[in-house]
């Protein structure tokens, strides 16, 4: 796996000028994909940020073949185009190796295209989908997905008087695609590029498909200052909310593991969109935040000794 | 040299598929689509074709995936019916603004709800607007005909657009017919190769697709796709032509029959246009100036050839195999009378058949007896008549 002096070294296949952000992860998650496919690549994302602010018609932003078709059907368009693919290789047209992407943010992912996602998976199509997760439909104006955490000030679950913001924990995508059995499921963050990095590579290499889930920080719907996209990220594996661990094959691996794990309070007062949970009436969901995350940690844990047993 | 076989309107339009061979078929079972897709599944199971066939979770992945390997370089088809149609809808549209020349079996059947698996027009009516070239037929023949043509329009340089060939839900689809199928050399050399002016699989020189495209471009593409269905209308007719030099069956817009010195005409689609055919001349052996036009193509629309075919006609029935609710007429009348504006005939509309209900040659008989009431001024037009409805 090259390391990052290499890859620093690669062409940059996501052009300047694109209209993200200033301090959007989810782009420097492309970026790092990009890095680690390499050109010959098909990329395809559903309707979102990253499809809007790169692909703003005549402009593209992307130096690989990119396909954007609907909100819902990022998997199923990608698995038509691997499946045109193998058929065209098999009829010797084409004999060059060329990986395929798919993408999609959370709620691309989680809510709406988790049947097309699914689909995919089950069909075994030799691709790769990854979810940037930036917990809440961002494009339309920060509005509750499926994957926004519990507690979180959104548009549609704001912090009101009586109801302080979304009441459910998030889906758990990453143990849903565990357990379609594919050979390769992931938990990464661009908060550490190596293993990220790493980890595309990784599910690009196997045979077969591959889903990893990266949590991406979005500046504008999490309500932090800009500059802090990378070390929010970080925190956020730090805090045990988002370990990073591989599946290979049904063995568990956790990439990092805390020597102190910090309090998610730590991370969530960074947060405006958690602000109201500082008050003192909802300074219990805090404590309940921990300990789901502790549970869930734990849990972890314990699946990857099962697992590696 | 043809060669004659039994087959229904599935099979045959499998077998044309399975002629073509194309390199990604997507698919997901439906009523009554479902047999031209174990049909082919049978072809691919033997080895006797070359495409990836790939077995979706939903209609809606099934057109999703089917843009993909069509973006991707691939010549590719899917088929649905009804609901399945509906579900893909949205990307119906995507398909045909991304130029993708994919082509599409749709066996009408009418739209839930009630749910109802039997034939009428309301499933591809609705795509009427969609951008999509659609081909009505009367039976397998046509059916199997229409899909070898189909592709040869949809990947014309000056079309690019994708193609429904619609034949109607058991009706056609489950009835067996003798029909003449070219040899699979023939069909092969007719089919040809496609090469796609961009592909996703051509890494050297990247292409974006389904851009965002606002304000400043969308409208322009639109007025391309404009053009484009335009286009069509003479490409249709030419590969209708070539299509009768290599099989002995020539395809038009349009197919006016004993439409010479009539009087009085209906005009249908798909297989309601066969039964109209034995009608009229049941009709004509009786003395009755009577005749028939059937719609091949109703997109792109052949609004001239249409009021030059009915020119010398007085009173047209105009049938309808669905409703557009809330509009003054059904869909096809509302075309035909746009058509015809500012002539002589006198038009009536005839919504008949949905979910399946039959119409029988008495029920087409019927019809003809209202339109001479019209033109004797004894019934009025104002309204549909709903044919073989009770209450």
């Amino acid at each position: 796996m090259p390391g990052l002096k290499q890859l620093a070294q690669r062409e940059d296949l996501m052009s300047a000028g694109h209209r993200a952000c200033a301090g959007c992860l989810p782009m420097t998650a492309m970026r790092q994909i990009l890095l680690s496919a390499g050109k010959d690549t098909v990329c395809g994302c559903t309707t979102g940020c990253v499809e809007v602010v790169t692909t703003i018609y005549p402009y593209t932003a992307w130096k690989t073949p990119f396909i954007h078709n609907a909100f819902e059907n990022s998997a199923a368009t990608i698995s038509g185009a691997e499946a045109a693919y193998r058929s065209l290789r098999k009829q010797g047209k084409i004999d060059k190796e060329i990986n395929f992407i798919a993408m999609g943010g959370d709620g691309g992912t989680y809510d709406i295209g988790l049947q097309a996602l699914s689909g995919a998976m089950e069909r075994g199509h030799n691709m790769l989908y990854i979810c940037y997760d930036n917990e809440a439909y961002m494009n339309t104006g920060i509005q509750r997905s499926g994957g926004t955490p519990r507690g979180t000030a959104t548009s549609t679950t704001p912090a009101g008087k009586v109801i302080p913001g979304k009441q459910q924990y998030p889906k758990p995508l990453t143990d849903i695609m565990i357990a379609h059995e594919i050979p390769y499921v992931a938990q990464a963050t661009p908060g550490y590029p190596k293993d990220m990095t790493d980890k595309i590579e990784k599910a690009l290499s196997i045979e077969g498909p591959a889903f990893m889930n990266v949590l991406a920080p979005c500046t504008r719907g999490w309500r932090y200052p800009m500059e802090e996209s990378m070390d929010i990220a970080r925190q956020a594996v730090e805090t045990c909310f988002w370990p990073i661990y591989e599946v290979e094959y049904g063995k568990i691996k956790v990439s990092r593991k805390p020597k102190e794990k910090v309090p998610i309070e730590e991370w969530l007062k960074r947060q405006g969109r958690f602000r109201h949970l500082f008050r003192e009436e909802n300074k219990h969901i805090i404590a309940e935040i921990q300990a789901e995350v502790d549970r869930k940690w734990d849990w972890l844990l314990k699946r990857e000794e099962l697992s590696q047993s | 040299m043809a060669r004659r076989l039994i087959l229904s309107g599935n099979d045959a339009a499998a077998e044309a598929m399975r002629q073509i061979d194309p390199d990604v078929v997507a698919a997901f079972p439906i009523t009554p689509q479902t047999e031209l897709m174990h049909k082919f599944a049978e072809f691919v199971a033997d080895g006797d074709v070359k495409a990836e066939f790939v077995l979706v979770e939903s209609e809606h992945s099934a057109m999703s995936a089917t843009v993909g390997a069509s973006a991707a370089g691939a010549r590719a088809m899917t088929a649905t019916s009804a609901n399945g149609l509906a579900l893909m809808w949205e990307i119906v549209y995507i398909a045909a603004s991304m130029r993708l020349p994919i082509v599409m079996p749709v066996i009408n059947r009418a739209l839930s709800g009630p749910i109802n698996i039997h034939c009428d027009h309301s499933d591809t009516m609705g795509c009427r607007d969609s951008s999509w070239i659609q081909l009505y037929s009367e039976n397998a023949q046509e059916a199997y005909d229409n899909v070898l043509q189909a592709i040869k329009i949809a990947e014309h340089p000056d079309v690019l657009l994708p193609v429904m060939v619609t034949f109607d839900g058991f009706i056609i689809s489950h009835t067996a017919e003798v029909l003449e199928v070219l040899e699979d050399a023939e069909a092969r050399e007719w089919a040809g190769e496609y090469k796609a002016r961009y592909s996703l699989l051509n890494t050297d020189d990247p292409v974006t697709f389904g851009p965002l495209d606002l304000q400043d471009y969308y409208f322009e593409h639109k007025r391309q796709q404009v053009e484009a269905m335009k286009n069509a209308r003479r490409v249709i007719q030419e590969v209708g032509e070539a299509y009768g030099k290599l099989s002995g069956r020539s395809y038009d817009l349009l197919e006016a029959y004993r439409l010479e010195d009539a009087d009085t005409a209906l005009v249908a689609l798909g297989s309601t246009a066969g039964t109209t055919k034995v009608v009229v001349d049941e009709l004509r052996d009786a003395g009755r100036k009577v005749g028939l036009l059937k719609l091949r193509a109703f997109r792109p629309f052949p609004g001239a050839e249409i009021k030059a075919a009915l020119g010398g006609v007085k009173t047209v029935g105009v049938l309808d195999r669905a409703i557009s609710f809330g509009a003054p007429g059904g869909p096809l009348e509302k075309e035909i009378k746009a058509a015809l504006y500012g002539g002589e005939q006198t038009v009536g509309n005839f919504v008949y058949g949905l979910g399946g209900r039959d119409m029988s040659m008495g029920d087409i008989k019927s019809v003809f007896d209202e339109l001479d009431a019209i033109s004797a001024g004894t019934q009025s037009v104002d309204e549909p008549r709903f044919v073989g409805v009770r209450g």
